[in-house]
């Protein structure tokens, strides 16, 4: 007698269940969101989850609400093409991920392959943080969207920075062994070698990635170089315990960095911090703009993370303007849109360059501070705007050929 | 070149002194019982955990006196009520239950404290320097750390040789059969040594979790790494294993100062190698990370019993 309650039960819980995602459009993370680096993927998805609503308020994509799947890889990028697959199969068209340019290479092949073998179900990859420089140059495609400056970008605004500085003269690098940090020392060397050929790079150090707890050796090796300044790509956790063991050594050297602001950092160096890390982003902590200052201190409030990336907000509000006005939330009308398109934002004006799909905008170097109105992670510390390097000045061609669709 | 030396090797003894907290706890458990406890590196990690929620509310010695016992408690509690009744369906069976609850631990952990790391951070006053060298600080902290290894090792030298528990440990270790049959109440002498062990690492939990990363992975990094320890320094023997950690902790933080690739070694044995080659081209300092598991590799090849093992009977 129950079997038959139960069964109908269950059959209208899936069709209410179908007939919710029918009028939402999903973006799926594909981050980490466990593991050494989830202090890397958790904001980001707290983030993106409190921005959509704000684009869900204002009438969402064309008339449809977008919601936020996260998807926990681990960094890793066998288990990024399974719950790739899995997002596909439930429906997902648009996916979203940053965190590792080895995940990013194995999500463009695989993105590439399942939209040329099944048309009219393409799938969008919107890259927030990926930056190794080939995914818009030798490998760009035409379904992969960049919206953060790739590692030459920033390894460009940076020497310009640097450069000025004459009291730099010895140079250390240390960075992640894998493709983006090989990137970023090899665009520090020549960039350097260009713009001040009398700096000395004392040290190039490559650890594995996400592996090393205890960064006191590479402190000791730093310190006794007697460099005047350390760059470094590092992020996640490698960021974090880097500054942490450099603070707990006495080490002076400034860190010129492109994720010093990573979770945990200022919490982790407090005082020691302050005046020695920079950072190179396209935003910074003073939050002037009181509409963005209201985020920060709603979304901490909310989250208890802190407002992460205003690349991501960018990424959300640019996918908003491409549905509304290709007045589809298919990814192939919204691509097409994508492609040229710019955007206001509190920085300025960014634009999505039709060429690469590679963002243009500009960015900041910024420096740990005390005393900051509002504070990072619930502490006084946060980072304050040092120099902005504008959009034209940030800018790299490109050696894109991108194969376009019919 | 003189600070490295110097920094290295305190490091490296650091370093080296907490894999032997770990790895002690290990060998006693695996000489007494025969039991390879998986989850010892999850014990390690609940000392930490521990230690930082405790500490929050009574401060840091207290937590470092209370946190291993509570972690030592649960051991003897897992053995008495887990470990004791998979006994008799053999060595195989013990281990299974040592791996899933090595799981079971780290999911939990995830669900009590999160996935992303917390920050357990030693106190304020243990963050000044206690000596400067050639500009670089070494903190008070990591000289309590050495301390506390040290008093550590020579209690447990006292224990198991000048006390009667000692002798027990120490008969029951070679003839525990005989040391039953003389009337000693064994299972409890177990249950005690699994406690103790799992304390051991509580222990190293506590002061390792400010030095390294307290989060949900610090069991998985670390827990390799005691094994290849207990390994090379020889099941079973605790001089082996103190050797062997100091071995694995020197040469690790050794190796990452030194930017001599594998060619530079090899042409200055008088080959004539690419310097700039796929392989040739592996800096000692990029192989630092990997040392314990190439250690692994080369004594098991050329010494398996270790370096203070006995051979097989």
């Amino acid at each position: 007698m129950l079997k038959p309650i139960f069964t109908f039960l269950a059959a209208s819980l899936l069709l209410v269940g179908t007939a919710a995602s029918a009028e939402t459009v999903k973006l799926a993370l594909i981050d980490p969101l466990s593991g050494p680096m989830a202090a890397a993927g958790q904001p980001a998805f707290e983030h993106l989850k409190y921005e959509t609503k704000r684009i869900n308020a204002n009438g969402g994509l064309n008339g449809q609400d977008l919601e936020i799947v996260g998807l926990d890889n681990k960094v890793n990028p066998q288990e990024s093409l399974v719950q790739l697959q899995k997002a596909i199969d439930s429906g997902v068209r648009f996916i979203t991920q940053g965190n590792g340019s080895s995940v990013a290479s194995a999500l463009i092949s695989a993105v590439e392959k399942h939209n040329q073998r099944n048309p009219g179900e393409e799938v969008l990859f919107l890259n927030y943080a990926a930056v190794d420089p080939a995914f818009t140059n030798e490998r760009c495609s035409y379904w992969h969207f960049r919206f953060d400056a790739n590692a030459d970008m920033k390894m460009n605004a940076l020497t310009d920075y640097i450069a000025d500085n004459k009291d730099i003269e010895k140079v250390y690098l240390i960075n992640q062994d894998y493709s983006f940090g090989q990137a970023v020392s090899k665009a520090a060397r020549e960039m350097l070698k260009k713009k001040r050929p009398d700096i000395e790079i004392v040290g190039n150090d490559f650890h594995p990635l996400a592996k090393v707890k205890d960064f006191t050796p590479y402190v000791s090796k730093i310190q006794s170089s007697g460099a005047d300044a350390v760059i470094s790509g590092n992020w996640g956790q490698d960021i974090t315990l880097l500054v942490k063991a450099a603070a707990e050594f006495g080490l002076e050297a400034p860190f010129y960095t492109y994720y010093g602001a990573s979770s945990g950092v200022v919490t982790q160096l407090g005082d020691k911090g302050v005046d020695r890390i920079y950072q190179i982003n396209e935003y910074y902590g003073e939050f002037e703009d009181p509409e963005m200052a209201k985020r920060q201190t709603e979304l901490y409030e909310q989250a208890e993370w802190d407002f992460y990336y205003l690349r991501l907000s960018t990424m959300l509000d640019m996918l908003k303007k491409a549905s509304d006005k290709a007045e589809s939330t298919d990814p192939v009308d919204v691509a097409k849109v994508m492609e040229g398109m710019n955007l206001e934002t509190t920085t300025g004006e960014v634009v999505m360059r039709a060429k690469d799909h590679q963002i243009q905008l500009p960015m900041f170097i910024s420096v740990m501070k005390d005393d900051m109105e509002y504070g990072a992670e619930g502490t006084d510390y946060n980072f304050k705007k040092v120099a902005r390097i504008d959009r034209e000045n940030v800018s790299l061609p490109t050696t894109c050929r991108m194969r376009r669709p019919k | 070149m003189l600070e490295i030396v110097i920094f290295s090797t305190l490091n490296g003894i650091l370093y080296g002194l907490l894999l032997f907290m770990l790895s002690s706890g290990l060998t006693l458990i695996f000489s007494m019982m025969g039991v390879l406890n998986f989850a010892h590196a999850s014990f390690y990690m609940l000392g930490a955990y521990f230690a930082y929620t405790m500490g929050m509310e009574i401060g840091f010695w207290p937590a470092l006196l209370l946190a291993p016992i509570l972690v030592g408690g649960l051991g003897a509690m897992v053995e008495k009520f887990g470990l004791r009744r998979v006994h008799e369906n053999g060595h195989v069976a013990e281990l299974l239950f040592t791996f899933g609850l090595a799981y079971v631990i780290d999911e939990m952990v995830q669900l009590i404290w999160g996935t992303v790391a917390v920050a357990y951070r030693e106190p304020d006053y243990m963050r000044e320097p206690l000596f400067t060298l050639f500009g670089t600080d070494y903190s008070i902290f990591r000289g309590v750390v050495i301390l506390i290894a040290v008093l550590m090792f020579i209690a447990l030298w006292f224990l198991l040789k000048k006390t009667r528990v000692g002798m027990m440990i120490r008969a029951a270790l070679t003839h525990g059969e005989m040391v039953g049959h003389l009337g000693h109440n064994v299972p409890r002498l177990f249950m005690g040594v699994f406690g103790f062990g799992c304390a051991l690492a509580g222990l190293a939990g506590v002061i390792g979790g400010p030095l390294l990363a307290t989060e949900p992975g610090m069991a998985v990094t670390l827990g390799p790494i005691v094994f290849v320890v207990v390994v090379v320094g020889g099941m079973g023997s605790l001089i082996g294993a103190f050797y062997a950690s100091l071995l694995i902790g020197l040469i690790q933080t050794f190796f990452v100062a030194i930017d001599a690739s594998v060619a530079d070694i090899l042409n200055a044995l008088g080959m004539n190698v690419d310097p700039y080659g796929e392989v040739t081209g592996i800096t000692l300092a990029s192989l630092a990370p990997m040392t314990p598991f190439i250690l692994l590799v080369l004594i098991l090849i050329f010494r398996p019993r270790g370096l203070m093992g006995e051979l097989e009977p």
